[in-house]
């Protein structure tokens, strides 16, 4: 365990961001936080979580697969690969993290996405500890501790001192290179780590109840009438999808500026039409279809096929931003209370 | 680590005109051999960049040594694309993809019938033709066909001169109006395939619209067969065929993936959203 004072957590960023990029949550002027690479003058946002997830950091919204030139009946094939660069990301919390193991089932799963791969084996996770759990965070509800964050170090930030505990091998090398760091007692943070637990204790979805939903369930839960009032109101914008850490749909598009063309993937959003149409027909064809497949695939499919484990980490991204106030929490709820 | 998504180039060296709405694409390597193995009912992606990308089910037998073939029917933006070029073109394809049909497992040994109609004979082509090339491991082979008319059955010349020539094959073929210089059977695929009445011991391969599936599968029923003795095979919109981009999902299965081929009794346990 090691600790440094919080009035010289710049010292800190700037040792880290030495050789490396470095994200960290800032302010905009709003007030609301997002993952910006830190650069001398940097704020660490006090907020308990970003708007957007971490999960940018190696699922970019859009990314450039390769290119193409095309020459009369000839098509070139040029690669457009970034360069592996390491990079860490601190604050990350608990919720994130545990986001990061539900989209490496699905992207380091054979065969391997390679340009996903290259950025999670470059990155460093600093996770943070949530010193204030919100209203609408209930990551308890799957078992997630939001007061040890497992990345490759985990900190804790009391009201002097931001505290270090590497985990990993990834964790142990950045460490080593951090003089800035002193020794610490695993001791001091005992305190904290009881604060945490005890607001999380109290959170008002932290004890949600997911017996409806997981492996198996498809059956029961499919034709239910309740998916209709629940996705009445949805507007299908997709908001909850692009800030969702664990909605990890994508499209490929390609753009041709005359010369060449490129293929990118970027997100996309099971919300929308478009997702599943096609000209033999559409399997989706009301809002009500693609409200279900987003709620079934990560309370009944993902489970399914990931030994029971849920796709939502209880971020509460969704109960925030859904600008019809639907989200996770009211689909478990009333899900549930129909099958007592 | 090789990334699934990059294509190699390929070129069309050849394309036969079918129907009025189906070509059929001959594709080789840059090096003139065939891109890669595979199975019978698995599928490639093609694209055109700057067009876009799309899934195909690969028409050719894996016995077939030097090519890939596709028939493709005219019906959107890629297929609009590939059915106005010219040979000599040159196409990206990835693949193959998807679990194919058992040829070498639960088929083996059987009496098989393959229902197909219109463009859904396209993924069973290769399993029949990979069927006829191991003749000796299947048992009797019948073939049901139907299509709007006469100009619209698939490769109608192989299926004359090859196919209905061959001891221990059956083709079957109909069309849905009469027309003049037509003498065979004139219906329904679904009722013609009653009309058969065909042995409920045969293994069922079938292809075709979804309303043909639909009444089809009821007849079957009807005449007693089994539903874990009919095969089929999905199609539904994909972007990377290698079940991750999300879309293709029916419940918990992904039908790049998991699928395109299915038995009946498969497809019974998963949500009605195909």
């Amino acid at each position: 365990m090691k600790k440094i004072a919080i009035s010289e957590l710049n010292s800190l960023f700037a040792a880290i961001a030495a050789d490396r990029k470095l994200y960290i949550p800032t302010d905009d002027s709003t007030g609301q936080s997002q993952f910006t690479i830190w650069e001398e003058g940097s704020i660490l946002s006090r907020n308990v979580n970003t708007v957007r997830s971490a999960k940018d950091s190696f699922f970019p919204q859009v990314e450039n697969l390769m290119g193409f030139k095309v020459t009369g009946k000839q098509i070139e094939l040029i690669e457009t690969r970034d360069p592996a660069e390491s990079f860490a990301v601190f604050g990350v919390r608990a919720c994130d993290v545990r986001s990061f193991d539900i989209l490496d089932r699905v992207f380091l799963t054979e065969p391997v996405d390679t340009y996903y791969a290259q950025r999670r084996e470059n990155v460093c996770i600093i996770s943070l500890a949530c010193g204030k759990p919100s209203e609408t965070c209930f990551c308890t509800a799957f078992g997630i501790d939001p007061a040890e964050p497992k990345g490759d170090v985990t900190c804790w930030m009391t009201g002097e001192a931001l505290y270090w505990q590497p985990n990993t091998e990834k964790g142990e090398a950045l460490t080593a290179q951090l003089s800035v760091l002193v020794d610490a007692d695993v001791a001091d943070i005992e305190q904290e780590k009881a604060a945490i637990r005890a607001t999380a204790e109290k959170l008002p979805f932290g004890k949600l109840d997911l017996s409806a939903f997981g492996q198996g369930k498809t059956k029961e839960l499919f034709n239910r009438p309740e998916w209709k009032a629940l996705s009445q109101s949805c507007l299908g914008c997709g908001t909850c999808t692009f800030i969702c850490p664990t909605c990890q749909c994508y499209d490929i598009q390609e753009f041709n500026n005359g010369k060449t063309v490129k293929r990118f993937r970027c997100w996309d959003s099971c919300m929308y039409s478009d997702f599943t149409k096609m000209s033999a027909g559409q399997p989706r064809p009301t809002q009500t279809e693609r409200f279900r497949q987003r709620f079934m695939h990560k309370l009944v499919y993902y489970p399914d096929n990931n030994e029971g484990i849920f796709a939502c980490v209880g971020c509460g991204r969704c109960l925030r931003k859904c600008p019809i106030h639907m989200n996770i929490v009211k689909v478990i709820k009333t899900m549930g209370e129909g099958t007592k | 680590m090789r990334e699934p998504l990059i294509p190699m180039i390929g070129v069309v060296t050849n394309i036969r005109v079918d129907t009025p709405d189906v070509k059929t694409f001959r594709v080789v390597g840059l090096d003139g051999k065939k891109p890669f193995l595979h199975i019978p009912g698995q599928c490639a992606m093609l694209s055109i960049p700057g067009v876009g990308e799309a899934l195909f089910s690969i028409t050719s037998s894996p016995t077939e040594e030097a090519f890939l073939e596709f028939s493709i029917k005219k019906c959107g933006c890629v297929t609009e694309w590939l059915h106005a070029m010219e040979p000599g073109q040159q196409v990206t394809i990835r693949g193959p993809y998807g679990n194919g049909f058992p040829v070498n497992t639960d088929f083996a040994g059987k009496d098989l019938l393959f229902i197909a109609g219109g463009i859904g004979l396209a993924p069973l082509h290769s399993v029949i033709n990979y069927c006829r090339a191991h003749r000796a491991n299947y048992g009797n082979i019948d073939i049901v066909y139907g299509s709007r008319s006469k100009a619209d059955l698939v490769d109608f010349e192989e299926i004359l001169n090859v196919w209905c020539k061959e001891d221990g094959i059956n083709v079957h073929l109909t069309i849905d109006n009469a027309q003049p210089d037509w003498d065979g059977h004139v219906g329904f695929v679904p009722n013609y395939v009653k009309e058969l009445n065909p042995d409920t011991k045969k293994t069922v391969v079938m292809c075709g619209p979804p309303i043909m599936i639909k009444f089809t599968l009821a007849g079957l029923m009807d005449l007693g067969f089994d539903r874990t003795n009919i095969y089929t095979t999905m199609e539904l919109k994909m972007k990377c065929a290698l079940g991750k981009c999300g879309r293709c999902n029916i419940g918990n299965k992904y039908v790049c993936k998991d699928g395109p081929v299915f038995r009946f009794d498969q497809l019974d346990e998963l949500p009605d959203e195909y």
